[in-house]
């Protein structure tokens, strides 16, 4: 049976505290650009920590919302791109071919979240972030864009692993790095295809809503905080 | 052969067969220019596109701005000779080729700009459907693989346009002149006589060319207006784009006709050719496409405003009163204000009002495409990821390049090809007596005899 992987964030849950943008920097190779790059807008964070404030100081709230690409099943990037380089996999999965993109960056315009990301160098690493690439995952060159994958490549270890010990895949067997790293558990990924696994009960709730209300259908699913519904 | 022919001649091949020193200092300064702006070019490719202002969330801006501003002014000339040639007036005969030119120069300049913004400029043939081993074809959802074949379809079509009607001319340089000339223009005659079998393919073709190319021509900047249309973005994801940008893009190609216009008639004493009458039938032509734009732009923010979303809000209030608002009037003083000031009234309606409305508009229309594209990139639905942008110097360089070489490519034309169809300006010397039968007048009580 196909699969369709998503994500339950549970705003109620994040603290902002972004081991999740770390990790996923460790984990697939994403560059860091400096502070002066960054400052200039080309910062590469697969996932990031939106904050908004709320009120007048000191009466000051702030909220935080974790934002990756959601993988939507209608996604705007998939057919504005002219050489297939973003394109939708079998099992749901919004691909990103690093070979097929050519950079005309209107993937990255199409998307309602701006959760695409352009290299505008060659990718560069202070040391000793050198030492510490993810061999599963390719390093992009200059002129192409990147974005969350889902940690695909762990996605397809854990396909390979369950095939060899000829077992079915079971929900939690794959944790993205973001979702792994989540100190509060305000992640959770899965297989929204399957009803028993925890991330299709999450994302029923009654909290649970898309980030935008574009008909999409994103399979990121965002469970309100309890003071907001 | 009417009694004005060997004048004809005389002026319009004189700047083929005279070359002054300015002409050379002209081509040499904008050549050196065209330099500079391949340079800017290679140091992007070299250093990474992050020498340009782009950043994230703007992915496009100047190149592509200039992209949709260059296929606009390509609009001038084609579909205006297609449509004058159509109705017959008499009046276009010294304005065609000088107007089908700016169209086939400006669509091979704007064609760069999709190449110029790659990411990976040197995998740009990846965009054109070709037999590749991998049996790999371009997307043929993306409005990007529409766009080249719209172009592509509009510059083979506008070239044909522009070289049909040169083929006499080019026998009759053959025939006036010897050496090297002699040879290339006959070769570029293919074997023109003269004889009635030949005026009459050639009437032929051109009548077809007339009629095909107009609907090439709209469809053309409809195309490019779905590069923004067909994405759900605030300000961009509009049913009103289509025909807005094919009348904006009709505004500029006037305003681009006359300034070359106004241009050769100084610098090529065209003053007996091309007259005020050109200019003041133009700028009403102007005035008219002023007024068109000024109502697509009124009923675009009209309809944003009544729509009030949210998101539209955004981008509608940083345009109007934001970061983007010295830009935003500038563009309607530069498109709507001085052309009333400059085009309504038949005294000011000289050649130098024309000029300077027509400077104006292309002004206007630039700011008004990036205005198009920025404000919208910057302000898509969530606030967090909200984004400005300055050019940096290579965009710069590129765009003021390109300007360069549009007049470059102007100017090395009008030197070997005459700029006014000679041939077309003779026919007219002769055909004074007996007017035709559609052009006529047919009196009410004269039509069912």
């Amino acid at each position: 049976m196909a699969r369709k992987w998503g994500i339950a964030v549970d705003l109620d849950r994040c603290t902002g505290c972004g081991a999740c943008v770390t990790a996923c920097h460790a984990e697939n190779n994403i560059p860091t650009v400096g502070a002066a790059e960054a400052a200039r807008g080309r910062a590469m964070h697969w996932i990031r920590i939106e904050r908004y404030w709320e009120g007048e100081f000191p009466d000051v709230r702030v909220k935080f919302r974790p934002v990756m690409c959601a993988h939507c099943d209608a996604a705007p990037c998939e057919p504005v791109c002219p050489t297939y380089a973003s394109h939708h996999t079998a099992d749901g999965l919004n691909a990103q071919v690093y070979n097929r993109c050519i950079g005309t960056r209107y993937c990255a315009n199409a998307c309602p979240t701006n959760v695409r990301f352009f290299n505008f160098f060659n990718p560069a690493w202070d040391k000793p972030f050198h030492l510490q690439f993810n061999p599963d995952v390719s390093v992009r060159s200059v002129g192409i864009m990147e974005k969350c994958t889902f940690c695909v490549q762990r996605i397809k270890a854990a396909d390979s692993a369950a095939k060899a010990d000829g077992r079915e895949l079971k929900d939690g067997d794959v944790q993205p790095a973001c979702a792994q790293s989540c100190p509060a558990k305000a992640l959770v990924f899965g297989d929204l295809q399957d009803p028993e696994s925890e991330v299709s009960r999450l994302s029923k709730s009654p909290r649970g809503r898309p980030l935008l209300d574009l008909g999409l259908l994103p399979k990121v699913t965002y469970l309100s905080r309890q003071t907001d519904v | 052969m009417t009694a004005a022919a060997p004048r004809i001649n005389q002026d319009l091949l004189r700047p083929l067969l005279e070359t002054s020193w300015r002409f050379y200092a002209l081509v040499l300064c904008l050549g050196a220019l065209v330099a500079v702006g391949v340079g800017a070019w290679f140091y992007q490719v070299y250093y990474g596109f992050g020498v340009t202002g782009i950043r994230w969330p703007i992915y496009w801006a100047f190149y592509i701005t200039n992209f949709v501003f260059w296929i606009g002014i390509s609009h001038a000339g084609t579909l205006i000779s297609a449509i004058l040639r159509l109705v017959n007036a008499g009046w276009r005969r010294p304005v065609t080729r000088c107007a089908e030119a700016i169209t086939v120069f400006a669509l091979m300049i704007g064609a760069l700009f999709p190449m110029i913004h790659l990411g990976r400029p040197w995998l740009f043939f990846w965009l054109i459907p070709y037999p590749s081993e991998r049996q790999i074809w371009p997307n043929p959802r993306s409005p990007l693989v529409w766009d080249f074949f719209a172009i592509a379809t509009y510059l083979t079509g506008s070239l044909l346009f522009l070289l049909l009607p040169m083929i006499p001319d080019f026998a009759l340089v053959r025939d006036k002149t010897t050496g090297w000339r002699k040879k290339t223009y006959g070769m570029l005659a293919l074997g023109w006589q003269g004889t009635p079998k030949q005026w009459h393919r050639l009437e032929s073709a051109m009548q077809i060319m007339a009629i095909a190319i107009i609907p090439v021509a709209v469809s053309v900047h409809t195309i490019v207006s779905f590069d923004f249309s067909m994405a759900p973005v605030p300000g961009w994801h509009s049913t009103i784009f289509g025909p807005y940008f094919v009348a904006g893009a009709i505004f500029s190609g006037i305003a681009a006709l006359i300034i070359a216009m106004a241009a050769l008639r100084r610098f090529l004493h065209l003053e007996e050719y091309l007259h005020p009458v050109h200019f003041q039938n133009l700028g009403k032509l102007l005035l008219l496409m002023s007024l068109l734009w000024a109502y697509f732009v009124f009923n675009d923010r009209l309809m944003i405003w009544y729509g009030n979303e949210p998101a539209e809000m955004a981008v509608f209030w940083v345009t109007q009163r934001g970061s983007f608002a010295p830009l935003h009037w500038a563009m309607i003083v530069c498109n709507f204000v001085i052309p009333l000031l400059f085009l309504t009234h038949k005294r000011v309606r000289t050649i130098t009002g024309c000029v300077i409305a027509s400077v104006a508009v292309c002004i206007g229309m630039w700011l008004e495409r990036f205005l198009i594209v920025v404000p919208a990139l910057g302000h898509k639905y969530l606030p967090y990821s909200w984004g400005s942008y300055s050019p940096q110097p290579v965009e710069i360089l590129v765009t003021i390049s390109t300007v360069a070489a549009m007049i470059l490519l102007y100017v090395l034309f009008a030197k070997f090809v005459p700029i006014i169809s000679i041939w077309e300006l003779k026919v007219g010397e002769q055909s004074r007596l007996p007017t035709p039968e559609a052009m006529r007048e047919h009196p009410l009580w004269q039509a069912n005899p």
